[in-house]
């Protein structure tokens, strides 16, 4: 199983390397990348630096060109695409059907990942995808549970990928509009979730508040530890019950299903956090190196440290993990 | 312009659903989507007892179309789009794109849902040379933006192509998860949910601690906590909508369909009832209103 790392940044980049990705993914600077946030990620210049250092120590770049392009701005995807084939990405990264159309026709030989904004959940789904735009990879939404990814598996040679750790999304992703229903903007539009430029934080006499858009997201007591007010895990009211009516501010962590997703013919666990520090990329990636070498030494006696659990849970939200959607109990 | 009625979004009762189909049979619009598009669980008509529907719909000279799931996990699920997508009568409404292949592969024609991300005219072309025959928008697309991508497939002579439709009354389904809200609401794991989505004939508000009204949680789908409403928009939609598409609600859906009819022959503005909302028509936040 392939480790792909995040990088959000020259120096995550760098820190990926050292610690032992097998590939990284990274986006333009721009309204083409799912993780567009201000001062992060590559211009032109920058992204070859990044594809130059990746291909110097015989990595895989795998470069994401993952939202979906507006009327009479097409030329801008074409031209991630076209820098990407320049740099000599060894995968792209597409959700768009027009970007998609674009790259397998301009570069038939391309090795074109389905972003998991595009959300392909079942073998239909992922048949369009092959049959029509050539993609020879799966990135799979993390809406799937563990016996549902083996399912899949057993139904299609296509390679499949996973999200192994990092931010949670409950949504099957890229088909999740809370965002510009709060805020005019959203991950496919613009590449951004409860965008930073709408939230605010005020200390009250009920507590710490943090808002999205006006929008009362939470109110924190001083004993609560405060996390960023993505939408979706809000504390909000059903009748008169306050909870978190969709998600509790937590991280997805799979490292004990090592072996049950390589029974599953994953060909790649991805790390979420491209828009997270060097010392995050740093130290995520350590902990997963250790853990599929170890797992590769000896895949039959595969066991978690305690170490490795306690340091990924110190850099999750809200410091809580979970299986998520994997473990069905969950859902 | 054409109306139609989207499928039913909530889980309710047969008897229910069958009084509504009735009273369907008779109304003003000329399409009806019909079928589950929200869970597989929720199997009060199973898929004789909708076919049975449509056929009897077809008989008062409704365009009946087969609305098919938003978010299909299990090989089961997909086994039964299979079944809908090889009827032989009627259209079959794509939410997610294996329906398109499985339409694709058997060379027959399909209304490309508003769960799928088509967001640009490249997108929509390769749409139409799949059968693509019909377009209903993403929830999040507003005039603008449609005017612009529309222009752009009447300049290569491909707008006559294909009907553009758009939901103009309800709450809008924002998003999919593996997760049941609802189930969740009451304590309950998704494999133990006892069917309670039948409890909610309207869904489950979701406010925020202000009581602002945010959400409506319907099973594993998030909608809209306003009632999107473009009744005040009906004259910016020409030239860039075909039909109007009113999401079946509890009471009162046949009026509203009338309304509209009555609206878009003489124009007039009213202001909206609270938590209705048309934002997204107008390139702002989704909950908002002008």
């Amino acid at each position: 199983m392939e480790l792909l790392c995040p990088a959000g940044s020259l120096p995550a980049v760098k820190a990926a390397l050292e610690h032992g990705a097998d590939a990284i993914f990274i986006g333009m600077n721009d309204q083409t990348n799912a993780r567009h946030f201000t001062g992060l990620n590559f211009n032109e210049k920058r992204i070859l630096q990044a594809a130059n250092l990746i291909k110097q120590q015989n990595k895989s770049l795998h470069i994401a060109i993952n939202t979906f392009a507006r009327p009479g701005q097409f030329q801008h995807w074409q031209r991630a695409v076209d820098t990407a084939m320049d740099i000599g990405a060894n995968a792209l990264i597409i959700a768009d059907m027009a970007v998609l159309d674009y790259a397998s026709e301009k570069y038939p030989n391309a090795e074109i990942h389905l972003s998991v904004q595009a959300s392909a959940t079942n073998k239909a789904a992922i048949d369009f995808y092959r049959n029509n735009f050539n993609v020879s990879r799966i990135v799979l939404p993390r809406v799937l549970s563990l016996p549902q990814v083996k399912q899949l598996s057993r139904q299609t040679d296509i390679e499949l990928e996973v999200f192994a750790f990092g931010s949670l999304c409950i949504m099957a992703e890229g088909r999740c509009y809370l965002s510009s229903y709060l805020t005019g903007e959203s991950p496919n539009t613009v590449g951004a979730c409860s965008p930073a430029k709408f939230v605010d934080w005020k200390q009250t006499e009920q507590g710490l508040e943090s808002r999205l858009n006006d929008v009362l997201i939470d109110r924190y007591q001083d004993n609560e530890n405060a996390g960023y007010p993505t939408l979706c895990k809000g504390r909000f009211k059903v009748d008169n019950n306050t909870y978190h009516a969709l998600e509790e501010p937590t991280s997805l962590n799979t490292i004990d299903l090592i072996p049950e997703l390589a029974k599953a013919n994953i060909s790649a666990v991805k790390i979420e956090g491209r828009q997270r520090s060097p010392a995050y990329v740093a130290k995520v990636t350590q902990v997963w190196r250790q853990a599929l070498d170890r797992f590769k030494q000896n895949p039959q006696q595969y066991y978690s440290d305690e170490q490795w659990n306690t340091e990924l849970g110190a850099l999750s939200e809200g410091s809580q993990t979970t299986l998520g959607a994997y473990h069905r109990s969950w859902q | 312009m054409k109306y139609s009625l989207g499928a039913i979004q909530y889980y309710w009762p047969k008897q229910t659903v069958e009084e509504f189909y009735q009273q369907a049979a008779n109304s003003n619009a000329d399409i009806i989507y019909l079928g589950e598009t929200v869970c597989s669980k929720r199997r009060e008509l199973r898929e004789k007892d909708w076919l049975n529907v449509a056929t009897e719909l077809a008989k008062s000279g409704k365009q009946v179309v087969l609305s098919t799931m938003a978010l299909l996990e299990a090989p089961s699920e997909v086994k039964i789009l299979k079944k809908y997508c090889d009827n032989g009568d009627f259209l079959i409404e794509a939410n997610d794109v294996g329906a398109i292949e499985i339409c694709r592969a058997n060379q027959v024609e399909f209304v490309c849902g508003q769960a799928i991300n088509i967001y640009n005219s490249p997108a929509v072309k390769r749409m139409l040379g799949m059968g693509m025959q019909r377009w209903v928008t993403p929830v999040e697309l507003g005039k603008e933006w449609l005017a612009e991508l529309l222009g752009e497939l009447e300049s290569q002579n491909l707008r006559d192509k294909f009907e553009v439709e758009i939901q103009a009354y309800g709450n809008l389904p924002l998003a999919y998860s593996a997760r049941c809200f609802t189930a969740r609401s009451e304590n309950k794991s998704k494999d133990d949910c006892q069917l309670c989505c039948i409890k909610y004939p309207q869904g489950r508000v979701t406010t925020s601690q202000e009581d602002k009204q945010l959400f409506v949680i319907n099973g594993i789908q998030t909608m809209s906590g306003d009632c999107f409403n473009l009744i005040n928009d009906l004259a910016s939609m020409e030239n860039i909508i075909d039909i109007i598409r009113i999401s079946p609600q509890l009471e009162n859906t046949f009026t509203i369909v009338d309304e509209f009819i009555d609206r878009v022959q003489k124009p007039c503005y009213q202001k909206l009832p609270a938590n209705h909302s048309n934002g997204y028509w107008h390139q702002l936040a989704g909950f908002s209103t002008l």
